[in-house]
């Protein structure tokens, strides 16, 4: 496959190289490195030296004001994966290159496996050149090192962010085949990421309160009821997944979601999971967020093996 | 002669429209085969079947001997295609795109440069193979675009519209890059254009596609003649003295349709397919061609003339 090998290299050159993703990955790793700073800083006043997994809280605490890293994340990772992916394709067909590339002797899928690799990649890259330098300001500032367990962790978080983003790229590029002007797959992928970010709180709301009706009479299974309904509605959303998974990986005494009764808790030892264990809690949105992205792979994948692609 | 594209009762059908409707051609090794006809007529999507990029129908196509259905990539090995307003990556330089390219089709980096400066030699565009290929001119890029499709070395060469949009000195640069691929390397060429003028200089014989079909096919003189009819030349000539006793010399030559003298030269009516040897007696009767309008047949006349009756 020495095609896919030259196309994942060029689109890697392409995405480093381009003004947009300059300008993305300087606003992540700004704010990125300020919310740990912040965090740092708000960790040290505190006395919270003490704590355990004191590297993980980086990534999720948040202070002075600033939000947290994972929050930046949650919130600039789809913007990241769209910029990469929106004009992948339609892109290169009104540049006129992509017929120029289907007349070369490489398989169809070549093009967009590359494409989609790439930006992976170029994700893979700039989120761990992040993590690695929030890792030096904490060493430097609070004189910790994070243990095996906490790399261990930090890795899992890692692949978390990549998942989620690698999802915002599919499904730019999955857009960037079906519409034939880029401005119309950037506004689309965008529009549905405002609505998955902002409005899908609500929408899943006004749902639950339709489903089952509460009031300050309501018995607690009905509540219940309405809460795990509208926390399942709003797992629809990547940003609530990456959120779920963080807050399982990056901190080991979070071991359910959702509500839960006074007798359940009853006779719990909030003692620290194992890795092990915070990954099975965590399990369900995992496995989530990775088939989201193969179906919007998937898809991209058929309508691009039918697409035909005419220069004018 | 050896076949390089064989194409037989070639059908594209999109949802009840009949893009290709039995198109049936071939063509020969080292030839220049124009595909001509109005924007619509189906010589893209004809090209595109021919690729592998798009599938037919119904119909058979075969290229050196490849099906293009089911070994694409094969025939995309052997096979130049330059595609109507071809584009290449403006951040990156001639040479770039070229390697890029030769990259895609598996050729090894020390030996892809050494092609490349011989192709850009070739389009004569090495001066500038250092410069991105956004600062190019239409023309250059047309140039550019010749040169990525004979650094595969090619056996067949697609051209979709080459010469559109470019101007006139471009055009001739482009042109003679074609009559060189052809005479120099040996090359089939199959170009579609709606450019009458450039297709009658360029091509050996040209296929002419309407609404889908292919309804007239062969050298344009053929063509001509089968839509046209006979056509007759007109000569001019001058003798030491002009008088009736000087016309009466050119009598009994064969195809001469008409003779009369005006504004002191000889006017002479004649068959157009006689026309050299008509010249020729007229010579040898000492009289001097001072001008000959031997019209050829200019598939113009024969496009205007074929759609008018359709």
């Amino acid at each position: 496959m020495s095609g896919l090998l030259s196309v994942f290299l060029k689109e890697l050159t392409d995405q480093f190289g381009s003004r947009r993703f300059m300008l993305i990955a300087l606003i992540v790793v700004i704010t990125g490195l300020f919310s740990s700073y912040t965090a740092s800083e708000a960790l040290r006043e505190q006395q919270f030296l003490n704590e355990e997994y004191l590297f993980l809280s980086l990534f999720s605490l948040s202070g002075g004001g600033l939000p947290s890293f994972l929050f930046f994340i949650s919130f600039f990772g789809p913007l990241l994966g769209i910029i990469l992916g929106f004009d992948a394709i339609n892109g290169e067909r009104t540049r006129g290159t992509l017929s120029l590339i289907l007349s070369q002797p490489v398989y169809r899928d070549v093009i967009i496996n590359g494409k989609f690799l790439a930006s992976i990649a170029t994700v893979a890259i700039m989120i761990a050149s992040i993590m690695v330098m929030i890792a030096g300001i904490s060493i430097a500032k609070l004189g910790v090192v994070p243990n095996g367990q906490e790399v261990a962790r930090a890795f899992l978080f890692f692949i978390a962010c990549i998942l989620y983003i690698a999802f915002w790229t599919s499904l730019a590029i999955l857009f960037s085949i079906v519409f034939e002007k880029s401005s119309t797959s950037a506004l689309t992928s965008i529009a549905i990421w405002i609505f998955l970010a902002f409005f899908v709180y609500m929408i899943a709301g006004v749902i639950a309160d339709e489903v089952y009706p509460i009031t300050r009479q309501s018995t607690p299974e009905l509540l219940a009821k309405h809460e795990s309904l509208r926390t399942m509605l709003l797992r629809f959303s990547p940003a609530v997944l990456l959120e779920e998974i963080s807050a399982a990986i990056l901190n080991p005494t979070v071991r359910v979601f959702g509500p839960m009764f006074e007798t359940q808790l009853q006779g719990l030892i909030l003692t620290p999971l194992s890795l092990s264990q915070s990954v099975l809690v965590v399990w369900p949105q995992f496995v989530a967020l990775v088939a989201a992205s193969i179906i919007c792979f998937a898809v991209s994948y058929l309508a691009f093996m039918r697409k035909e692609i005419r220069s004018t | 002669m050896a076949l390089v594209v064989e194409v037989q009762d070639l059908v594209k059908d999109y949802n009840g429209f009949k893009a290709v409707d039995g198109v049936t051609f071939h063509v020969a090794q080292g030839e220049i085969f124009g595909l001509l006809g109005p924007n619509g007529a189906g010589k893209t999507t004809t090209i595109l079947m021919l690729l592998g990029m798009t599938e037919p129908t119904a119909g058979v196509v075969c290229v050196c001997g490849y099906d293009p259905n089911k070994e694409p990539l094969e025939v995309k090995r052997i096979t130049g295609y330059l595609p109507e307003n071809v584009g290449f990556y403006e951040d990156l330089t001639a040479k770039e795109n070229l390697l890029y390219l030769t990259k895609l089709n598996g050729i090894p980096e020390d030996v892809a440069i050494k092609k490349i400066d011989k192709v850009l030699t070739t389009v004569g565009l090495l001066e500038v193979k250092d410069k991105l290929v956004g600062t190019y001119s239409k023309g250059m890029r047309q140039r550019l675009g010749l040169a990525s499709v004979l650094i595969k070395e090619p056996k067949l060469v697609i051209l979709d519209e080459p010469t559109t949009g470019i101007d006139p000195e471009g055009t001739e640069q482009v042109l003679d890059l074609i009559r060189k691929m052809s005479r120099e390397m040996g090359v089939s060429i199959l170009l579609s254009s709606h450019l009458l003028y450039q297709v009658q200089q360029v091509c050996d014989r040209v296929g002419i596609m309407f609404r889908g079909k292919m309804v007239a096919q062969g050298s344009i003189e053929e063509i001509g003649r089968q839509v046209l009819g006979e056509r007759e030349g007109i000569m001019k000539l001058t003798y030491d003295y002009i008088s009736d006793e000087a016309l009466s010399k050119l009598d009994g030559i064969d195809g001469v349709l008409e003779k009369k003298i005006a504004n002191n030269s000889i006017i002479l009516k004649f068959n157009e397919e006689r026309k050299l040897d008509i010249v020729r007696e007229v010579v040898m009767r000492g009289f001097l061609p001072i001008e000959v309008k031997g019209r050829e047949y200019s598939l113009e006349e024969i496009y205007i003339r074929y759609f008018r009756e359709e």
